[in-house]
């Protein structure tokens, strides 16, 4: 594993009395990809914010490369940002403003010129040199800024919502041109974003926070199948979350039946959360389901159906290619793996 | 029908505006000194103003006030703008509710206000207490027109010029002041030409032997006819008129003509 | 971070206010409520004889009169301006950029100068009075009047009226146009449901920006008015350049100060379009 590049120790932000940040604990490797996941108001940009400078943490500790960052101002950082709507220099040209940094720090004419020539091939934006910065598109202005602070050389780039600003289309392409762009020049990215979908195609590692606490660190893959909590069950993907009870390991209780699953570790006859994602749960006959409901409501989503369905107390939410009309009997199938049980309240 | 009315009505309006210019236009070239009396054409009253002493110093005056004042003020305004800008609310409101003052307030008050501290204090009116008094009231105008160019600025756009690198001096210098220029020199321009144009608080504020246009002025009509004033009407007028056309030329957009 | 810092730019302007700004007014406030030698500090005393002496029939007199003929320049600009404002902003893009400039030629000519014109037409034997004795018309004796008054606040103030409108109603949105013309109003009803509405904020700026200077003015009222036809703002300033007596001049500041202030506030009620970041409260 890589070494960590930045730490947070115990980290607490407060305006004016409200606690933005509230004593959080993060570590980041070099080369990662990690994105800041979470509702607006949740801490993801003041924490950014922290570690590029722009805030000062009330308490705790911010660790770059081993040394404690906390009032270091941002131009003596090697750290850089993307800002949510980019942040160009409008009086300034495309050239004008990738260089705006390597003026700064003194380097000869030819070199500037070199560097910057080669920034805008990796961004796609070759023979743009001397075009007005408000001429250009949002997807090019956007690529404007991450090749004004990639051509610094930084050796972490932080990214505020830089997507924010684009429709639907541009936005999945400039996700795949992150990606590849973020693994050509080899440095870590720390990406903030509210769109789940955003975070689980992009990243190497997901941070999920609410109301300034993280909630869960993992994979995508660990955090969409293996949400720690009711919060990041609802937040990351559609599910359907019921309460049931833990008797024992390995056996849950909800919509008044007892099904077997592959949890463990809490307490007998512990009340708990369990989430079952719509595409997980099969529709059958009545009689060969586990769970016995009426259709109630249906959508058609394009690739699927989303169906309503009521049944054993609770409406369950079903994604499937296979359509049941409204007012149809239906069964609710699942297997073991496909429940997730997690602590109640948490 | 209606077209024959609007363009009837502007024409009206036209002749209202530029008949008493014309009129005097007319008797500047006029030899008789009455006003009503055609006595051949002459250019002796242009001759005469340039040999005026007097209108020479007061026009003097009133470029040197109007020149010194709006560069002061425009340098003042356009750091307590960016100052004000990053004021907390409170602050905020404070000070923009003082700096509102003297745009809202009558000139006569402003102007009789700035007298009785200069004399309060035994400050000798003249030359200086004239200048301090322009900037006084030209501020407010700088400071009206550079903050909404700071709000329009991306709130990030200091915070990467950091980012970049830039220490706090350089991004205000390199980053700052170019993005919110358009609104410095508009405030400039205001400045510049409220000061020219001012009669009532200069009136207040200056001291024996310094005057501008607009006293001289004043004092000449007081007394009566002085052709070499129609002459000087003539002269503004073409200055005008050629200024504004080539303001015209390099912009597009009628709207900026307005001061 | 960086953004609390900057703010101590402003605080030297801050203290250029106070001295400047806020001082001054209260000098103005102080005398007005003292009475005695102002250069000798000892002899002033605390009284309210000056706001008292502002009920003098003769003072009154002037007082009524510079709100009357302010009041009314104000509504002659408002009823003689707003077509103007109408037809610059409708008519053909390529004659509205020089139509413009030409309406904003004069205001760009001293205020003095502009003045002194039209007494050199309305002079006893000004151009008007010649031209009307060469049609064999009898003579008029406009100036010095209550007439000529009128008409120099109008000349002068009259592109402070178009402009304000005229910006907004260069800004009205076509389609909203379009929409009342599609939803069934005629010209007519278009204008007084739609355009004069939304012209609101540029009426409400254009009548302070008139009334405000129109009920100040001494110029005006000295030069075209002559002696007779004192107002407010030529109380104010014999007061301060002849008689010396700042107790009363100072009185008659904060008077007309204090009117125009509220009616400032009472306006910007209807300003709907207020975006100044600090509202002002005045």
């Amino acid at each position: 594993m890589s070494k960590k590049i930045i730490e947070l120790n115990n980290v607490t932000k407060r305006y004016n009395g409200v606690t933005a940040v509230n004593n959080i604990n993060l570590y980041i490797r070099e080369n990662e990809f990690i994105t800041l996941l979470g509702p607006s108001g949740c801490g993801k940009t003041t924490t950014l914010r922290m570690i590029g400078g722009f805030e000062e943490p009330d308490e705790g500790d911010i660790f770059f490369d081993g040394v404690r960052i906390n009032d270091v101002p941002p131009y003596k950082r090697n750290i850089n940002t993307v800002f949510q709507r980019y942040a160009l220099f409008t009086h300034l040209n495309v050239y004008e403003n990738i260089a705006f940094g390597l003026k700064i720090k003194k380097i000869p004419r030819d070199e500037i010129d070199k560097r910057i020539k080669h920034m805008l091939k990796l961004v796609d934006l070759e023979g743009f040199e001397g075009r007005h910065v408000d001429s250009l598109s949002g997807g090019q202005q956007q690529r404007v800024a991450i090749a004004r602070a990639l051509v610094c050389e930084p050796k972490v780039l932080l990214l505020d919502e830089p997507l924010g600003a684009l429709d639907l289309k541009l936005r999945k392409e400039m996700q795949i041109e992150l990606m590849n762009m973020q693994k050509n020049v080899g440095i870590t990215f720390i990406y903030v974003t509210h769109d789940q979908e955003e975070a689980l195609t992009m990243s190497d590692t997901v941070v999920v926070m609410n109301n300034g606490v993280i909630q869960q660190v993992g994979t995508p893959v660990d955090i969409y199948n293996e949400p720690k909590n009711r919060f990041v069950a609802d937040f990351i993907g559609e599910s359907n979350i019921i309460e049931g009870i833990m008797h024992e390991d390995y056996l849950v209780e909800f919509s008044g039946q007892k099904f077997k699953c592959l949890d463990k570790g809490f307490n007998q006859n512990e009340p708990v959360d369990v989430v079952i994602r719509p595409e997980d749960i099969e529709l059958t006959a009545p009689e060969k389901g586990l769970i016995q409901g009426v259709v109630t409501s249906v959508v058609f989503k394009g690739v699927h159906y989303e169906m309503m369905v009521e049944g054993g107390g609770f409406e369950y939410m079903i994604q499937s290619t296979d359509m049941q009309p409204v007012g149809a009997n239906v069964g609710l199938m699942f297997e073991p793996e496909d429940i997730h049980v997690m602590k109640r309240g948490s | 029908m209606v077209k024959f009315l609007r363009k009837f009505y502007m024409s009206l309006i036209f002749i209202f505006l530029y008949a008493p210019i014309i009129v005097l236009i007319i008797y500047s070239f006029n030899e008789s000194k009455s006003r009503g009396h055609w006595g051949g054409f002459t250019l002796k009253w242009y001759a005469e103003l340039f040999r005026d002493r007097e209108i020479i110093k007061a026009l003097y005056y009133t470029f040197l006030v109007a020149l010194l004042s709006s560069i002061i003020s425009t340098v003042i305004g356009t750091f307590s703008a960016i100052g004000i800008h990053n004021m907390g609310l409170l602050g905020k409101k404070f000070a923009l509710n003082i700096n509102y003052l003297p745009v809202l307030n009558p000139d006569i008050v402003t102007g009789i206000a700035l007298m009785t501290l200069f004399i309060s204090l035994n400050i000798q009116l003249g030359f200086v207490t004239m200048l301090i008094s322009h900037v006084v009231f030209n501020i407010p105008y700088v400071i009206l027109s550079v903050l909404p160019k700071l709000k329009q600025m991306n709130k990030h756009t200091t915070e990467a010029a950091l980012d970049l690198g830039a220490t706090p001096a350089y991004a205000l210098r390199k980053v700052v002041i170019p993005e919110i220029m358009p609104g410095v020199i508009t405030g400039a321009l205001i400045a510049f030409t409220l000061s020219i144009d001012d009669f009532v608080i200069s009136f207040f504020n200056t001291g024996p032997g310094v005057t501008n246009l607009s006293i001289h002025i004043f004092s000449m009509a007081r007394k009566g006819v002085k052709p070499s004033i129609n002459a000087l009407t003539t002269l503004m007028l073409l200055t005008v008129v050629i200024l504004l056309l080539l303001i015209n030329k390099r912009t597009t957009k009628g709207d900026e003509l307005i001061p | 971070m960086k953004k609390n810092r900057a703010k101590i730019l402003a605080y030297p302007y801050m203290v250029w206010m106070i001295i400047f700004i806020v001082i001054p007014l209260f000098l103005v406030l102080f005398y007005s409520l003292t009475k005695g030698n102002i250069h000798d500090p000892s002899s002033l005393s605390f009284s309210l004889e000056s706001y008292a002496r502002v009920f003098d029939r003769n003072y009154l007199t002037s007082i009524v009169k510079s709100f009357k003929l302010a009041f009314i320049s104000t509504l002659l600009c408002f009823f003689l301006g707003y077509p103007v404002a109408l037809i610059i902003a409708t008519i053909k893009a390529k004659y509205k950029n020089i139509l413009l400039m030409f309406f904003l030629v004069p205001i760009w000519m001293n205020f003095l100068l502009r003045t002194y014109a039209w007494m050199s037409i309305l002079s006893p034997n000004g151009f008007l009075n010649r031209l009307l004795s060469f049609l064999g018309l009898p003579a008029l004796s406009i100036m010095p009047g209550q007439t000529a008054v009128l008409l120099g606040m109008i000349y002068n103030f009259l592109p402070f009226m178009v402009l304000p409108i005229y910006t907004v109603l260069s800004k009205i949105d076509k389609s909203v146009l379009e929409a009342a013309s599609d939803l069934g109003a005629n010209k007519i009803g278009t204008f007084f449901k739609v355009i004069l509405p939304l012209s609101v904020p540029g009426i409400v700026s254009g009548i302070t920006m008139v009334f405000m200077p129109a009920v100040s003015t001494f110029v005006i009222s000295r030069l075209l008015g002559g002696g007779k036809e004192s107002l407010i703002g030529n109380l104010i300033e014999e007061q301060f350049s002849l008689y010396r007596d700042w107790h009363f001049g100072s009185a008659l500041s904060i008077i007309l100060m204090i009117v125009i202030l509220i009616s400032m506030a009472v306006m910007s009620r209807f300003e709907s379009d207020n975006d100044n970041g600090g509202a002002p409260i005045w």
